[in-house]
């Protein structure tokens, strides 16, 4: 296998086999697409890894049955269309999915691929000692039936009014079965080569490719599309900074896509100003949200670890939750931190636009006159005159926690003085996020174990459907030191009638009674200021302007149809 | 350049940075923190002479804090490393039986990959260390410690060598004779001997360490954004260099003019210790 | 061969082995997760099976002595097995890698290349310059070529060097768009075009790096040919009518060699752990971006493979050195 690596090192440096340059249309006609990756994929099977980085580069080989489209709505991919009540696909008492495999459809070794492969992806990711990254999309199914080559049923074991989990996304991809075959439980990791060259029905298959570093790859020749794809190679590029990647597409025109450019948006605009290429983003779930803890926090080097119940004196009271939310200046907060990359969220669910609501709209202006009428109304007033307000000899004094990252560093600062102006003092920690977001239970500084007031950070629904995403705020989801610090209500709110309109969600099937149910959910996060958000994070890319058919997109690869990018006339 | 231009020349630029990190806050009295919500990214211009960053922060004023926080490292690191350095020295120097296994413990320090270490302990490190002394000390803790602990072995060995001369000379065998005990001897008798070489290594550690300061803040594994060191602001303004260049100048030049002045003021035995 | 050259022999494999521990004991202190960079959408008991699936579950002694056994007896007889066509290994596990699940060694083994283009080609031009700065200025004591050159000396030590490589990066990349800003590591020299290529890419690391490892070196350079051409012998020989080049060629230099040779010697290892940042503003993917991508992300198995690597080669160059001196030093053993 060394003298293999070795060998595919030493052709990843070949020339570009140049296909036929006849012009126009044709598989390969337009030579070489250069990616730029700086944070380079580590694998090519995503099952191995949940980074976004590996499950994007290995999009270009690994196809699902089912991909998201740009608005989040199902596009059918290897299937021949997405299973539906009405269309049959699913069953009436949503325990089983049927999906029917286009006809026809090859590897790029040539052979076929059938319902067998379906079937045994699902047994690779389920193997135990495997450490699947994608296993929670798979938990429910408990039988794969292969009718014919072409069907394939999945069967649940409960229930599942949204049953799009397994292979709608790039995510979870379908594996070739004769290849991964011997690759099962433990011995996945062991599987270097068929990790590093997974064969696959994608535009494109692996040529060579170095984790960390680079990857090249060629126009699949058995692709189910004849003219497609219009390159003939990629060339993935890994290293450096959002910076180097930024500068080598729109400043200098070395590549012809930089993925992920994190960047402060004056640095952003400035590159973009030089007219070389085109920024583009794409908006999903990801949303920048403060935490509210809802609980008295132990105090620092206390023994009994992390908040006991007894609930805080201060934040317990929406109108102080109200007046923080209301002092902020989110528009701002955009222009500073993300620019094109961010939009005013005051949403916890930002989409799909079916799902968001516009209930909540007004908290995009600024109101502090506002914020302070509402602290006096409750009581609030700094009767010592120290700056402060307080109540009951109880001063608004909070600890605000984040992880160690310089966009966040700014909003602290900004949220800081903003609270200051209404009478909130607020003392900024900032944590290293392998700390912050580590789930180790003995430490006490992570985000579930919440040792402050106040926290900011980041998370999104995985895919379209929020149910998922909206039950991490049920009763018993609240991490404590009983549970081993598991869970992802960090705030420790807990309503029942929360619960119970989860469980009205999780037995309802019509997509229009989901989105209405996911719109109140979300609405009661949000006006009960249970968790205050403040930025919709989109993804940033960019692409030079000699690129067409970039179709930015949030929600599966964003390299999901590289088979219809070409090269602009000149 | 001969030794004594080149001594003057150090005091001069090492001297000017002390001086305008120190007394720079008396004429430029504007708190760092302070943001400028409606001058952000300006210009230089009266109220912000060198302009101001995103946050509408002054940069002359970030300038002068981060100078105040990376002359604290260069001293605090040089002090810890020359402070080892000049432990083990004495000891190998002074005592026959202690030499052996402490000049092998120097080859060992010596044959460590420093700045990969480095940059592990600045990794695993942070978060037990500011556990212990709180976020802001906790880094700074962690950051001169670490450039400390792997920055002694030369002065270590300069200095046993120095001590074993001065150990041979008379004065010292009278001292023994007067019943004059270790500590003493080593204080009174050694110390104001190897002053020079001594002066020299923690010089030359001095500008090490704000150079690996520097280097470890563009790692990454350096200062928060919130605690701006010169690396750090080197580190912040360097994106920028098309459109706002000073933000990443300004603080370079400084940490250039300092680390030349050190290096100038300990090359003044001729060469760098060996 | 001296006898302290050989007591450095012996002492080789205690001090790695020592070194190995610290660095296992160090990393052992880490309180960050491998799997704290994963998306959030991945629940937590996932998360642990991944743990598990990497042998995290197993306490720090065991996994310690399991990698010394793998970096001892598993790693050299693959090694073996792929030169001779054994079979010693017997498919005993290798040292894999956290983050990509691929042989740590054959990822050493891909960088290599990189790091050694770039790095081993800016030592080789350093080395050159300061040598050739170091006679020059020594030759011209006190004038202002000696001045000059100790203040490019002087610069070059106190500029930083991702501070150089921006700036350099800014005015000869993007704004006379002279030379890229990136290192294509897959660019492969077949003809004159692409050694054209191969040259503009690699001509700013390679200066930036080059101007750290000459404003290092001249200055020993420098004091090594002082102290030489203060000597008696070359009293002599300037009595002798030789000219001042053949003095300071034949005469000088080659008795400031021994000083020289082991700066170079002793720096080299060095310059792999010092070329971690020109590689990470560079993106040239080589040892030292390995080292801080795996840091990054908590890969401990290469982060603890590549130190100890560094470690094995600065003990050789310490080594060498010895070994260098005991044969062509003409004075006594110091000890």
């Amino acid at each position: 296998m060394f003298a293999r690596l070795i060998a595919a090192a030493i052709s990843l440096c070949m020339p570009v086999p140049l296909f036929a340059a006849d012009g126009h249309a044709g598989r390969g006609s337009d030579g070489l697409l250069r990616l730029y990756y700086w944070q380079a994929p580590s694998t090519l099977n995503p099952y191995l890894s949940g980074g976004i980085k590996d499950v994007e580069a290995a999009s270009l080989i690994l196809e699902p049955l089912a991909r998201l489209d740009p608005d989040g709505r199902m596009v059918p991919w290897l299937a021949r269309e997405i299973p539906s009540q009405d269309n049959g696909g699913i069953a009436d008492d949503m325990r089983s999915i049927t999906w029917r495999l286009k006809p026809g459809l090859e590897w790029s070794d040539g052979s076929a691929v059938t319902s067998q492969d379906v079937k045994f992806t699902v047994t690779y990711c389920m193997a135990p000692g495997s450490g699947c990254a994608q296993q929670a999309k798979f938990r429910d199914v408990v039988a794969v039936d292969t009718p014919d080559p072409l069907t394939a049923v999945l069967r649940f074991a409960a229930p599942k009014p949204f049953p799009y989990g397994p292979f709608v996304g790039a995510q979870t991809p379908v594996l070739q079965a004769a290849q991964f075959a011997d690759c099962l439980g433990p011995a996945a990791a062991a599987c270097t080569e068929a990790n590093f060259a997974p064969i696959g029905t994608g535009p494109f298959r692996a040529v060579a490719f170095r984790p960390g570093d680079a990857a090249r790859f060629e126009a699949n020749p058995a692709y189910r599309v004849p003219d497609a794809p219009a390159f003939a190679t990629v060339l993935l590029k890994g290293g450096g900074s959002a910076i180097t990647a930024g500068r080598a597409v729109l400043e200098t025109g070395e590549f012809d896509y930089a993925w992920n450019l994190q960047l402060g948006p004056d640095v952003l605009n400035a590159m973009a100003a030089k007219g070389r290429g085109r920024v583009v983003t794409a908006f999903s779930t990801l949303v920048e949200r403060m935490a509210l803890n809802l609980r008295e926090s132990a105090p620092r080097g206390s023994s009994t670890a992390g908040p006991s119940p007894i609930p805080h004196p201060a934040m317990a009271d929406i109108a102080v939750r109200r007046a923080l939310s209301m002092s902020l200046d989110r528009n701002l907060m955009v222009q500073i931190g993300y620019g094109e990359a961010g939009r005013v969220s005051c949403n916890i669910v930002p989409g799909p636009p079916a799902y968001a609501s516009r209930a909540n709209d007004g908290c995009a202006a600024q109101d502090i006159p506002g914020a302070r009428e509402v602290l006096t109304k409750a009581g609030w007033t700094d009767d010592n005159g120290d700056g402060v307000r307080g109540r009951n000899g109880r001063e608004l004094r909070f600890v605000f926690q984040t992880s160690t990252n310089a966009v966040r560093q700014d909003f602290q600062l900004l949220a800081k003085e903003w609270w200051r102006q209404i009478g909130v003092a607020t003392e900024l920690h900032s944590i290293d996020s392998s700390v912050f977001f580590s789930a180790d239970a003995g430490n006490r500084d992570s985000l579930q174990q919440f040792n402050a007031h106040i926290q900011m950070y980041a998370s999104a629904s995985d895919g379209t459907d929020p149910e998922a995403y909206l039950s991490g705020w049920s009763c018993d989801n609240i991490p404590t030191a009983r549970n081993g610090w598991q869970g992802r209500n960090v705030g420790g709110w807990c309503d029942p009638a929360y619960d119970a309109l989860l469980d009205r969600l999780s037995a309802t099937s019509a997509p229009e009674d989901r989105a209405a149910l996911a719109r109140t959910l979300n609405d009661m996060l949000v006006q009960n200021y249970v968790v205050v958000p403040l930025v919709d994070r989109g993804r940033v890319s960019a692409h030079a302007n000699t690129l067409e058919g970039v179709r930015m997109n949030a929600w599966d690869s964003e390299l999901w149809n590289i088979a219809d990018w070409r090269r602009a006339p000149r | 350049m001969d030794n004594a231009r080149r001594h003057t020349l150090g005091v001069m630029l090492l001297g000017g940075t002390i001086a305008l990190v120190l007394l720079g806050p008396l004429i430029w009295p504007v708190p760092h923190t302070a943001m400028d919500l409606g001058a952000r990214n300006a210009p230089a211009s009266l109220a912000h002479p060198l302009g101001t960053d995103q946050l509408g922060r002054d940069l002359a004023a970030r300038l002068l804090a981060g100078g105040r926080i990376s002359l604290a490292v260069a001293l605090v690191a040089a002090l810890v490393g020359t402070g080892l350095g000049l432990a083990i020295g004495l000891a190998a120097g002074m005592s026959r039986a202690l030499d052996a296994p402490l000049m092998r413990l120097t080859d060992i320090f010596l044959s460590l990959p420093l700045l990969p270490l480095l940059l592990i302990a600045a990794t695993v490190l942070r978060a037990p260390l500011a556990a212990i002394f709180g976020p802001e000390a906790g880094i700074f803790a962690l950051i001169t410690l670490s450039i400390g602990a792997t920055n002694w072995m030369a002065t270590a060995r300069i200095l046993r060598a120095e001590v074993r001369a001065v150990m041979k000379r008379d004065f010292i065998a009278a001292a023994r004779l007067a019943g004059i005990g270790p500590s003493r001897i080593a204080f009174f008798h050694i110390l104001p001997n190897i002053s020079a070489p001594l002066g020299v290594s923690a010089a030359q550690a001095a500008a090490a360490a704000i150079l690996m300061e520097s280097a470890l803040s563009f790692l990454g594994l350096g200062f928060p954004p919130d605690l701006p060191s010169w690396g750090r602001l080197i580190y912040e303004g360097t994106p920028h260099l098309g459109t706002y260049p000073g933000r990443a100048l300004w603080p370079g030049a400084l940490i250039a003019v300092t680390a030349t002045g050190i290096t100038c003021l300990g090359d003044r035995l001729g060469g760098p210790p060996q | 061969m001296r006898a302290s050259a050989l007591r450095r022999l012996a002492m080789t494999l205690p001090t790695l082995l020592v070194i190995s521990a610290l660095i296992f004991a160090l990393l052992e202190l880490a309180p960050g997760d491998p799997m704290a960079q994963l998306p959030d959408s991945i629940p937590a008991e996932v998360r642990a099976d991944m743990a598990a699936a990497l042998g995290l579950d197993q306490s720090g002694p065991v996994r310690y002595a399991l990698w010394l056994r793998q970096m001892l007896v598993v790693e050299p007889s693959v090694a073996l097995d792929r030169l001779l066509g054994t079979d010693l290994a017997e498919g005993a596990p290798r040292i894999l890698s956290w983050q990509t699940r691929a042989p740590v060694m054959s990822l050493i083994a891909q960088r290599l290349p990189q790091t050694l283009a770039v790095v081993g080609l800016a030592y080789l031009i350093g080395t050159l310059a300061a040598v050739a700065l170091g006679v020059w200025s020594a030759a011209r004591q006190g004038t202002a070529l000696d001045r000059a050159g100790t203040a490019v000396a002087a610069m070059g030590y106190g500029l930083p060097p991702y501070f150089t490589a921006a700036v350099l990066i800014y005015v000869f990349a993007i704004w006379l768009g002279w030379v890229p800003t990136v290192y294509d590591t897959t660019h492969r020299v077949t003809g004159w075009d692409s050694a054209a290529v191969q040259l503009r890419q690699i001509i700013l690391p390679v200066a930036v790096l080059s101007l750290q490892t000459t404003a290092q070196i001249t200055r020993y350079t420098r004091a090594a040919m002082l102290e030489a051409l203060g000597q008696n012998y070359i009293r002599t020989a300037r009595a002798k009518g030789l000219t001042q080049r053949r003095v300071l060629l034949r005469h000088a230099l080659r008795n400031s060699w021994v000083a020289t040779l082991t700066v170079i010697a002793l720096g080299a290892p060095q310059v792999f752990a010092g070329a971690i940042i020109t590689e990470q503003i560079f993106g040239v993917n080589g040892i030292g971006q390995l080292l801080i991508q795996s840091l990054h992300v908590g890969d401990l198995p290469v982060v603890q493979t590549v130190t100890m690597l560094i470690a094995v080669l600065i003990v050789l160059a310490n080594l060498a050195a010895d070994l260098l001196i005991a044969r062509i030093d003409p004075r006594p053993d110091h000890g």
